[in-house]
């Protein structure tokens, strides 16, 4: 599977990472080596295996259905981030979370 | 003192020739000497630390000691500390102050153990030689040219550089043995779900486990005592009943059938790495083991599989890093996605977003069931086959890194030849399985330094007990484990 | 053209558990912002979910109630996008192996104009156990959106149904159905101003008697059923007359606005979605076992169907009678009460759809609010059916009590209402009556039958209308010689 930059960018946008047009070159030329590795793969008949998501075949345990966490927000907020923009106040305002307008 | 074994030194404590305050600042003081060279540990809180080991002074004059109260221990930055610094590694969590305890911490801190401080890793664990840390390279102790292995390369040179009693690993691919091994002491990663990963900073979720680094099984066995143990808080956590990890360190090995896969000796093992290993078998031979040639045929297609499960498992982990309620927010940005595209830019590495990449690439749409499910069956073929292979064997021996420590800055510009590091460890991953790496040697580098080699043995499922014990009984005819580097001499000349 | 629209539904009902799916963080509605917002809410490094065992019960519980099958192994997988309310920057929720499978709920379709009520099956795809986001609040901060993640985390059981819907009234009754069951089987409170229960409609339309589908719209986030009703009708005439002016739908999902009864498509995002789902490492496949099922059923209420044809066995109540109990939970309980405390059903069917549920939409009330107790009712039919009062005197005893002036028999006392029933009594009433109607007499006996019923009537008035009009009716008869 050959990428190319464009490749590189949607998939970066994707993850929200940006990257410039020189980073996405040399990043290609990485990725291209992982995914060359990776390609091995397909050498393997997997016919009918069924897949492995956790090593011990165990099922989920279920957690009784009773409050335990307490409201610990002021903690929680002083390692909120700098608002940003020029402002180096937490990102936080009456105990809510402060990001760019979100836009529906 | 600094080479005492961990019984050793908690009996001292216990006799009273030492307090845990004196021990404690005996390490602060080798730390404050040493660290700005290894870089080994990357947060200190000295006042922390005492308060800690001043704790542990009184519980022990009380009669309450555990065999790790008052035991200097360094944490790997992977694990959140209440009121440390918790970075991962990673510029994104550079003023992390993490708000709560990891499983493991809580269990340390119930034994009476002192947190002496975090130490240095690859940047979210992703990296064989520590090059990734956003807080600069580890040096290992036996050659500061060279890399202590990684993703726990701090811990790695805090045991062997005697800056700590004892330290803690997470191994994901092989970040606990590969690093034990190019450092020269014994790591042991237990079974997948045998320590929790609750505050443990995740990066590829079904593979990530924790464990003990240190200076020989027997210690291994007393940090593990600590470290297993259920916890409801990790779905994945197993319930099982608790295990006294020391209980078989002093049978005897006679009959013990050990697995050796011609796969771990092929094309890619270091010739000088291969004789030690092969000294070591002999070892073996002579405390009445028993050799048997196996085959893990799908060795080689571990590296594959591992690179399309644990970048697409860590491009979901790291998605929370996204600078809004914690964590690396960019400094000025236009709108939301500016933001989130900025702030990860800004805080995550190269290597980091490299696999982010990966990860994401893998799983999207149209090409899950050839990369993600098909590494996911190939996992089940690795798994077979060392279900196999224990139906032959007790334990499997080899390798646990194909080369002794290489030169900083070797390999960081060649992620595969680095992603090469890991080839003898991954496949227990995969599997879930345990593994460890014991000092078995040294062999000469081609600029004539001698390096350490680490032996691997790899168990059965739940096998940790008699693994130490197969670590523990070599350790009783060798000294490669008490071996350490000297560092009173100027640098270069050790 | 003939067109025809095509609806499917997904719901998202809100669980009724203490604690969020994920973590031990209350879930309780209109905390301060962010006060419920736990390690795992708010998802610090290092944080690990673990399952609601209530939820799971929730989820069997639904299955059970539309036949389906439960899944003896269902999975969870993350859905993965960025969102400022999605704190992990994924979604824990179901996709491959759902808990609950296919299954189907009968929906009764009221008559609209000239067509005439009518029963239809809809049926579920699946549904399955997920997360609920937080909420973005807006306003606070100028240029701003403040985060809350009070709800990050709230259970969900996201309900999908097969496009089998071929209208806005059987879309709506459809949901309304759907509301009440959640409700019956007490999984979920409703309460969809507090977005309880929150539908995505997807639409499309094809010309009648085609197969094939036409490119849907899916309506977001629509918490009224009138709104459904208004965005589906707006949104299939939309599709239609795009389509007859040569235009073409491109799928999309839109916003009801309810102020211009408009539907309007989302700001059309640069990329498509796409959610890279893959089994969350940090959960293991939940296990549902025959006994778990069991346990669950133990547990449940009746069903709505099995109690309406209960009521139309046991009681002899009419199929529509009985379908007009059974549409609720609290309604049919009134209902069950008023019955187990001694009043036959007919008459308790007829007053509980009449008299109560009159004076409680009058007044907005529900019936846990109403000042009508069952037994209250039972003792007020009662006194009916054992003659001490006639059905004009229950009604004003039912008034009073309804504004609380005390119990049944006091008010009767009270008010002096109590039926004459002494044949002697009546007698001489009528004797009177007869006397004083000399011509009406006359009338009756050259044929009016009219007459009769006006001498019935004057000898009601004078007993102040106590009498019992059978007696009445009956004495009459004998002296008239009819």
């Amino acid at each position: 599977m050959a990428l190319s930059t464009e490749d590189i960018k949607k998939i970066a946008h994707l993850a929200r990472v940006e990257v410039s047009d020189s980073d996405a070159a040399a990043t290609l030329s990485k990725l291209t080596g992982i995914l060359g590795l990776i390609e091995q793969m397909q050498a393997v008949n997997t016919d009918g295996i069924v897949p492995m998501s956790h090593s011990q075949d165990v099922v989920q345990r279920l957690r009784d259905d009773v409050v335990t966490k307490t409201n610990q927000r002021e903690a929680f907020q002083k390692i909120s981030p700098e608002l940003g923009n020029g402002s180096k106040e937490h990102a936080v305002d009456s105990g809510l979370y402060l990001v760019p307008k979100v836009i529906e | 003192m600094i080479n005492s074994s961990l019984k050793t030194l908690a009996q001292m404590l216990a006799n009273k020739e030492i307090s845990s305050v004196e021990l404690t600042q005996t390490y602060l003081n080798r730390i404050d000497a040493l660290n700005p060279t290894i870089n080994a540990y990357i947060a200190l809180d000295q006042d922390k630390t005492l308060a800690q080991a001043k704790a542990a002074d009184v519980r022990i004059a009380a009669g309450n000691a555990t065999p790790l109260t008052g035991i200097p221990i360094a944490q790997k930055d992977i694990f959140c500390a209440q009121g440390w610094k918790t970075t991962c590694g990673s510029k994104m969590l550079e003023n992390f102050i993490a708000p709560y305890d990891a499983h493991v911490i809580t269990q340390f801190d119930n034994a009476g153990a002192v947190n002496l401080g975090k130490t240095n890793m690859d940047e979210f664990a992703m990296g064989s030689s520590n090059e990734t840390s956003y807080f600069g390279g580890v040096k290992n102790p036996w050659d500061f040219s060279r890399v202590p292995g990684g993703s726990s390369g701090g811990s790695a040179a805090a045991v062997a550089a005697r800056l700590c009693a004892a330290a803690t690993g997470t191994d994901t691919g092989g970040s606990i043995r590969q690093p034990a091994s190019l450092c020269g002491f014994t790591g042991l990663k237990p079974t997948y779900g045998v320590v929790s990963r609750y505050g443990m900073i995740a990066f590829a979720s079904s593979l990530d486990q924790a464990g003990p680094m240190a200076k020989s099984a027997e210690d291994c066995a007393l940090m593990m005592n600590v470290m297993a143990g259920f916890d409801e808080r990790d779905s994945t956590s197993l319930n099982r009943d608790k295990e006294d990890y020391t209980r078989d360190l002093n049978k005897p090995l006679q009959g013990l059938k050990i697995g050796l896969p011609k796969e771990f000796f092929a094309e890619g093992l270091d010739t000088g790495v291969g004789k030690v290993i092969e000294d070591a078998i002999a070892e073996y031979k002579k405390l009445g083991a028993e050799i048997v040639d196996i085959s893990l045929p799908n060795t080689g297609l571990s590296i594959p599989v591992y690179y399309v499960l644990a970048p697409a498992e860590a491009s979901s982990n790291l998605s929370r890093y996204d600078g809004v309620r914690y964590g690396h927010r960019t400094a000025e940005y236009t709108d939301l996605m500016d933001m989130y595209c900025k702030s990860r830019a800004e805080g995550f590495g190269a290597e980091v977003k490299r696999r982010i990449l990966i990860g994401t690439y893998v799983l999207s749409a149209g090409y899950y069931d050839a990369y993600y499910l098909k590494a996911q069956q190939i996992r089940r073929l690795i798994a077979q086959d060392f279900e196999e292979a224990f139906k032959k064997c007790d334990v499997i021996m080899g390798p646990a890194a194909p080369s002794t420590a290489f030169k900083a800055g070797e390999k960081v510009d060649d992620p595969v030849a680095m992603y090469l590091q890991d080839i003898y460890t991954i496949s227990t991953n995969l599997a879930g399985l345990p593994g460890m790496s014991v000092p078995a040697g040294f062999s000469t580098s081609a600029d004539g330094k001698a390096l350490p080699v680490g032996l691997q043995i790899i168990g059965n499922y739940f096998d940790e007990a008699r693994m130490l014990n197969v670590a523990h009984q070599y350790q009783q005819v060798t000294d490669w484990h008490a071996q350490a580097p000297n560092l009173d001499k100027p640098e270069g000349t050790a | 053209m003939e067109w025809e629209v095509v609806i499917g539904l997904e719901t998202h009902t809100q669980l009724k558990t203490n604690t969020k799916i994920f973590s031990g963080a209350s879930t309780t509605y209109g905390a301060e912002p962010n006060t419920q917002a736990c390690e795992v809410s708010i998802a610090l490094p290092g944080v690990l979910p673990v399952l609601n065992k209530e939820a799971v019960n929730c989820a069997i519980k639904f299955g059970l109630a539309v036949h389906a099958e439960i899944a003896p192994r269902s999975v969870f997988a993350r859905k993965n996008y960025f969102y400022p309310d999605l704190p992990k920057g994924y979604q824990i929720s179901q996709y491959e192996l759902p808990v609950v499978g296919k299954g189907a709920v009968t929906i009764q379709v009221p008559a609209v104009g000239k067509n005439a009520a009518y029963e239809k099956v809809i049926n579920i795809t699946r549904a399955h156990l997920e997360e609920d986001a937080g909420k973005s609040v807006h306003g606070a901060v100028e240029g701003m959106s403040g985060i809350d993640l009070n709800r990050a985390g709230t259970p969900l059981l996201e309900i999908v149904t097969e496009p089998d819907m071929r209208s806005a009234a059987e879309a709506v009754a459809y949901a309304k159905k759907l509301h009440e069951l959640v409700q019956w089987i007490g999984i979920c409170d409703g309460n969809m101003q507090e977005g309880s229960f929150r539908c995505d409609v997807n639409v499309s339309v094809r010309p009648k008697g085609t197969e094939k589908l036409g490119t849907r719209r899916e309506i977001k986030n629509l918490n009224s059923f009138k709104f459904m009703q208004q965005a589906i009708e707006y949104e299939t005439r939309w599709q239609i007359e795009t389509l007859e002016d040569g235009g073409t739908i491109q799928q999309a999902t839109v916003l009801f606005n309810p102020d211009t009864g408009e539907t309007r498509a989302m700001r059309s995002k640069e990329e498509a979605n796409d959610y890279r789902y893959f089994p969350d490492p940090d959960l293991l496949p939940l296990e549902i076992t025959e006994a778990d099922k069991a346990r669950v059923q133990a547990e449940m209420p009746e069903l709505p169907e099995a109690m309406k044809a209960r009521f139309e066995n046991q009681f002899g109540l009419t199929s529509y009678d009985a379908a007009s109990l059974t549409a609720n939970r609290a309604l049919a309980d009134y209902f069950v009460a008023v019955v187990s405390a001694g009043a036959e059903a007919k008459p308790a069917a007829n007053w509980v759809m009449g008299a109560i549920s009159a004076k409680l939409n009058a007044e907005e009330k529900t019936l846990a609010a109403s000042p009508v107790a069952a037994e209250s009712l039972a003792a007020l039919i009662k006194r009916i059916t054992d003659n001490t009062i006639s059905n004009n005197a229950a009604k004003q005893v039912f008034e009073a009590m309804w504004n609380g002036e005390g119990e049944v028999d006091a008010i009767i006392e009270a008010k002096g209402l109590k039926q004459v029933s002494d044949t002697g009594a009546i007698e001489a009433i009528i004797d009177e009556v007869l006397a004083a109607n000399a011509a009406m007499v006359e009338e009756f006996k050259a044929g009016k039958e009219k007459a009769f019923n006006a001498l019935v009537g004057q000898a009601m008035k004078a007993s102040k209308g106590k009498a019992n009009p059978a007696q009445v009716n009956e004495v009459l008869k004998n002296k008239l010689g009819a």
